[in-house]
């Protein structure tokens, strides 16, 4: 390692553990005075918490934190602001009711006798923006102005507040257009011509070549490694981030028809020019029986506004949907449901279960919305639905009478799938059903993916982990930046994909 | 210029709409009504909302923080009671009055730290305040109890005149809620205090990352509602010269209507402490456009009032989407 | 199964134990201090005694937090019972009045015996007024997307207005017998209003159990967006729940205004909101919704209600009792907060892991 007088941070063997996961395991990260060092990772990668842990919002389970030389303890944001850690995230932490200048300056504003002294107040607000070379009016309330905007004031804080000698920036860019950005990247660098360490998290990865130094990639919970931006092709980060996870692939392969086009050529649903603005652009995709479509794409290409498109949660605003021959024309999950199709969305503890029912009634839900208000499945049904797919997902638990809140994630995931299953959709669209369960549910998962097809259903098959995509589809659509990027067969090798997702737009 | 009012305006919407609706009404009043156009019955409105203006204040600091407040009215009760009690048995004005005080703000300071530290819903807990409140009051007398005392009576009787106009006059405890608006609007445009209620309100998470003491504003804010409260039964047994548990039934619901009508949002952060006032106002014109009618009756006022805050919650979302969307 | 629970345990945990070791608390008081308290004696034909009071005089709470249960458990709150009891009370009351509709109007007419309107019809016309309150309130909430608290607060500002509007301001007096029957009426020697609560009881009992509804309201108060995903219109449950609310506290109205022979826009209903509430979080169902229980909200009620006829027995007087209730509601708050939990499950856990070593 080179001179570690230069580091600001270094983070040594940081593990995190929470219920059934495992966030972070031994993961080492430093960052050096003056530099902009890239954290990058899919979603549950460990990027967000290895971020808590260095501001203090969760304590770590082992591992140490050295901040200018000295062991630190981190125990809350407030302290980690003190000591010179300050973090800008995506949804900014200000209050957009005050003015700009109370944003920057409360809790340190200019008081006389106890009042605030406006005038000053303001002076000393637009300075601290000067520096950063915005000029607006900051007696308007925040609100008034861009996120853009609300970005700098927020980072105006940081640097004039909290005097912060670390600057997290946590998806900076994800809501600001190209000028906006760029503007930003001006701003980061020239901060860090003043001596300051940035952590800059973006999935954006042109971006990312565009400011920073080094490069962390993190993937499950483990470091990946940390290089030298210059030395690092894109082709070969992609690959980094997206890895090759070792499960028992054996298994599952069996299980595929490599290659093969599945035996029907029914067409269960087809989308012509499917889109919606602002999060898909028109796409076609045609899905027959008895096949999985995998759709691979970084994050923030449009995966899940896909689904979210083709399962009703979303309307279109251009194109047409057919499933099973019929045009759809009212867009919800009911009607999707009546429509059998059926979606086991991304986030699984915002959208998929219901933590404080049980397991029965989580199974029978969807079940239950498409039968309606009144033909109640009764309690011996219920059971016997429950019952059914615990044994046929292997889903582990004492009883179909245990809160979902107390299983593990795959089991989780497993509840979110038996749903649909007793729902006997023809279509099912899984996004990212994989992700943050272990690595044996996770093979379970895949095998019952290709299952399902061979009985004759169609599969969407959402995943950031490459890997997974091809082995258990029989043809692959590639996102990019909000658009469908290409389609290929199975036979394609992964570098082919890895350029058509990572190519710089 | 011309984008400096036009920011201020869309700045100071609600506030704005609710002043132009108090002349608005208070004008179509006196055109119907020609004996309201004489100058007392506008001073007349102080006189007769001198309490809730004071309790409305006190609650729109609450309101500001995304709390409720439901004990108010149980506070203006039990002062009076307490007032009469004390009073009865010789003590000194001089003494009851501080007492008073004392006792709201101790009680509020209660109340906002078991909401702080507990983490419980503010309106239950202000509920429990309320019929607590009001059942220490029934403790103390069960029927209303004259207040018979000299300082008390010259309090009550004592007319101000109006400079500028001939024999208008307010009494003296309708002066305390204009001179308490202006403390409040110090308070919460020139100190750190009122600049954190208001971050509070929009964001509390926030506030607390920015450093702002967020538990002790909170609690500060129910304090200072109940000193307002206490503040207020003081003025009502001042006015009526008795005290009694049932006074100033469903009062809280007629301040937390005026805070609404004055502009703030009950879902915090957004409002201005100026607006509470003619909230107040325009519920006491609704009240005296029906005294001088007659033949109306008085439960217009709370048809009259409910009306006028759904009007306002939905001039204020839309005001707030508008803001959202640009 | 082999680790089965201890039995003490499983009756800890059950959702009915605290509720009932409240209730069960304050009998054992009554039965050390006043000891006449359970006797139950016979007069005309049904009985009576303090123990009848208690159910006779809960039995609107318990209607109405059979309502505000359902309300709470998709995360809502009502504030509107007590004015929506008000206005149905005056309904019934307008209805009834004799000199409806007749142009002379003398005093012999007023306090006659009698009524012009069929007394289905007033029954009717009660559940209606108050149905269509309850269900202004859910369209404010699930279309309106207006909080809860903020819709129903209109409807409770203007509520007892518009009941006033009803009566012309009047506090109306009912001298219609029949109509009496539905608060002081008695069958087999038990209070009527006693069998209205247990049929508007299985009825909602069947609704929530029989019919998938009680699990719709369950998963909208666990996590709305997950029940949306799953194909559940949150916003018809909400609606449902609303409206259901305002019909039980229609029922409550009947109830109340003709025990006490009277409708009067201020106090008919007064301070019911909160009782409801009460009664709600007495019963264990969480403020934010999710799992509720409506046995456990009507043992609620009657807590509430045993705790009040107790301390009448004492000689407490009405009104002082307020503080009393205030006293009950923050041992609830105690009880309930995180602090309580957090204590109780260290307390629970200490206990387990000691089970566990010695077993």
């Amino acid at each position: 390692m080179a001179n570690t007088d230069d580091f600001i941070l270094s983070m040594r063997g940081i593990s995190k553990t929470f219920p059934g996961v495992n966030a972070l395991e031994n993961v080492d990260f430093n960052l050096k005075r003056g530099e902009i060092h890239a954290l990058i990772g899919e979603n549950g990668a460990g990027k967000s918490t290895l971020i808590k842990v260095l501001t203090g919002v969760e304590y770590p389970d082992s591992g140490v934190i050295e901040y200018d030389g000295r062991p630190v303890e981190v125990r809350s944001p407030l302290q980690a602001q003190e000591i010179g850690i300050s973090t800008v995230y995506q949804e900014i932490n200000l209050c957009t009711n005050i003015s700009v200048a109370e944003n920057i300056m409360l809790g340190h504003e200019p008081r006389r006798f106890g009042t605030i002294q406006w005038k000053r107040m303001n002076i000393l607000a637009r300075q601290a923006l000067e520096r950063l070379s915005v000029d607006i009016d900051v007696s308007q309330p925040l609100g008034n102005y861009s996120v853009a905007i609300q970005q700098m004031v927020a980072i105006a804080r940081a640097l004039e507040v909290a005097a912060a000698k670390i600057l997290i920036l946590d998806e900076p860019t994800s809501s600001l257009d190209f000028n906006e950005a760029n503007r930003l990247f001006d701003l980061m660098r020239k901060l860090k011509s003043e001596g300051i360490g940035i952590v800059f998290i973006t999935h954006f990865l042109n971006q990312i070549y565009q400011v920073a130094d080094r490069i962390t990639v993190l993937r499950n919970g483990r470091l990946v490694g940390t290089y030298e931006a210059a030395l690092l092709p894109h082709i070969e980060l992609v690959g980094k981030m997206l890895g090759r996870t070792i499960t028992d692939l054996d298994k599952v392969s069996k299980a595929k028809v490599t290659g093969e086009q599945p035996e029907s050529e029914n067409c269960s649903l087809e989308a012509k020019g499917l889109g919606r603005v602002g999060s898909l652009q028109p796409f076609d995709l045609v899905l027959y029986d008895k096949e999985v479509v995998g759709v691979a794409g970084l994050l923030g290409s449009g995966r899940t506004e896909m689904a979210n498109l083709l399962f009703g949660i979303d309307a279109p605003d251009s194109g047409t949907l057919i499933v099973k021959g019929k045009r759809v024309n009212a867009y919800s999950p009911l009607e999707s449901i009546k429509n059998g199709v059926a979606l086991c969305p991304e986030d699984r503890k915002a959208e998929g279960v219901l933590g404080d029912l049980t397991i029965r009634e989580n199974i029978i839900l969807a079940l239950q919305a498409r039968h309606g208000w009144f033909k109640y499945l009764n309690a011996q049904k219920q059971y016997e639905i429950a019952d059914k797919y615990i044994e046929m997902l292997g889903i582990s638990t004492p009883s179909p009478d245990q809160l979902v809140k107390n299983l593990s994630g795959g089991n989780q995931q497993k509840v979110i799938l038996a749903r649909w299953l007793a729902t006997d959709p023809q279509i099912l669209i899984l996004d990212e059903p994989t992700r943050g369960i272990d690595v044996g549910a996770k093979a379970e998962i895949q095998r019952l993916v290709v299952q399902l097809a061979e009985e004759g259903r169609s599969c969407v098959f959402i995943s950031s982990e490459l890997e997974e995509v091809l082995r258990t589809s029989h043809r692959i659509v590639v996102l990019r930046d909000q658009k469908k990027a290409a389609e290929f067969s199975s036979d394609v090798d992964d570098q082919t994909i890895i350029r058509t997702m990572a190519e710089n737009s | 210029m011309a984008q400096r009012v036009k920011h201020f305006i869309k700045n100071n919407g609600p506030l704005l709409t609710t002043i132009t609706i108090f002349f608005l009404i208070f004008f179509i009043g006196s055109r119907l009504y020609p004996a309201m156009q004489k100058p007392q019955v506008f001073f007349n409105l102080f006189i007769n909302t001198a309490s809730l203006m004071i309790v409305s204040i006190g609650m729109t600091f609450v309101i500001l923080t995304k709390g409720i407040d439901l004990s108010v009215a149980g506070m203006i009760a039990l002062t009076s009671a307490a007032s009469a009690a004390l009073l009865a048995k010789g003590a000194a004005p001089g003494l009851v009055m501080p007492l008073m005080l004392v006792m709201g703000i101790a009680f509020g300071f209660t109340l906002g730290c078991i909401i702080h530290f507990l983490k419980v819903e503010p309106f239950i807990v202000t509920l429990m305040g309320l019929f607590f409140a009001r059942g220490m009051a029934y403790v103390i007398t069960l029927e209303a109890m004259p207040i018979d005392n000299p300082t008390y009576r010259a309090l009550a009787l004592t007319k101000v005149l109006i400079p500028g106009f001939e024999k208008v006059y307010v009494y003296i405890p309708s002066l305390i809620g204009p001179i308490l608006l202006l403390v409040v609007i110090y308070l919460s445009f020139f100190t750190r205090f009122g600049r954190t209620v208001y971050a509070i309100g929009n964001n509390e998470q926030s506030a607390r990352l920015m450093g702002l003491p967020v538990g002790r504003t909170k609690i500060i804010v129910y304090a200072f509602s109940g000193f307002c409260s206490a503040l207020a039964g003081i003025v009502w047994s001042i006015s009526l010269l008795s005290g009694y548990g049932g006074y100033a039934l469903g009062m809280e619901l007629d301040a937390i209507a005026s805070v609404v009508i004055g502009g703030t949002l009950l879902t915090g952060g957004v409002g201005n402490v100026v607006g509470t006032p003619f909230g107040v106002l325009i519920n006491g014109t609704i009240v005296s456009i029906l005294q001088f009618n007659g033949t109306l009756s008085s439960w217009w006022t709370r048809i009259g009032v409910g009306l006028l805050t759904l009007i306002f919650i939905g001039i204020q979302s839309l005001f707030y989407m508008r803001k959202k969307h640009s | 199964m082999k680790t089965k629970t201890p039995i003490l345990k499983r009756i800890r945990e059950h959702r009915l134990f605290w509720p009932l070791v409240a209730l069960s608390l304050i009998l054992i008081a009554d039965a050390i201090f006043a000891p006449g308290f359970f006797k139950i004696g016979v007069m005309d034909g049904h009985l009576y005694g303090n123990m009848i009071d208690v159910v006779n005089n809960a039995a609107p709470l318990m209607l109405v937090a059979i309502g505000m249960t359902m309300v709470i458990a998709t995360g809502g709150v009502d504030l509107s019972v007590g004015a929506v009891i008000a206005i149905s009370a005056a309904m019934g009351a307008v209805l009834i009045n004799p000199a409806l509709g007749q142009k002379l109007i003398t005093n012999d007419i007023l306090t006659a015996d009698k009524t012009n309107t069929p007394l289905g019809l007033i029954i009717l016309a009660d559940l209606v007024a108050g149905t269509l309150c309850g269900l202004w309130n859910g369209m404010l909430v699930s279309r309106g997307k207006i909080q809860p608290m903020v819709a129903t607060l209109i409807l409770m500002v203007a509520g007892r207005g518009i009941a006033q509007l009803i009566t012309n301001g009047q506090i109306m007096t009912i001298y219609y017998t029949p109509y009496f029957w539905f608060g002081n009426g008695f069958i087999l020697g038990l209070p009527v209003s006693i069998y209205i609560v247990a049929i508007v009881f299985l009825f909602a009992w069947l609704l929530v159990r029989k019919t998938s509804i009680g699990l719709f309201i369950e998963a909208v108060g666990t996590n709305a967006k997950s029940t949306y995903y799953s194909g559940i219109s949150e916003k018809n449950v909400k609606l449902f729940v609303y409206t259901f609310c305002g019909l039980c506290a229609a029922i409550a109205g009947l109830i109340l205004s003709s025990y006490v022979h009277s409708a009067d826009g201020n106090n008919n209903g007064l301070n019911y909101e909160l009782d409801a509430i009460l009664a709600v979080v007495i019963g264990g169902t969480l403020m934010n919704g999710g799992r509720f229980s409506l046995f456990a909200s009507i043992i609620g009620a009657l807590i509430i209600w045993t705790f009040t006829i107790t301390m009448y027995t004492f000689g407490v007087p009405a009104n002082a009792l307020l503080a009393g209730r205030a006293v009950l509601v923050l041992v609830v708050i105690l009880l309930y907060s995180d602090y309580a939990r957090r204590w109780m499950n260290k307390l629970t856990d200490r206990k387990g892991t000691r089970h566990g070593a010695t077993s």
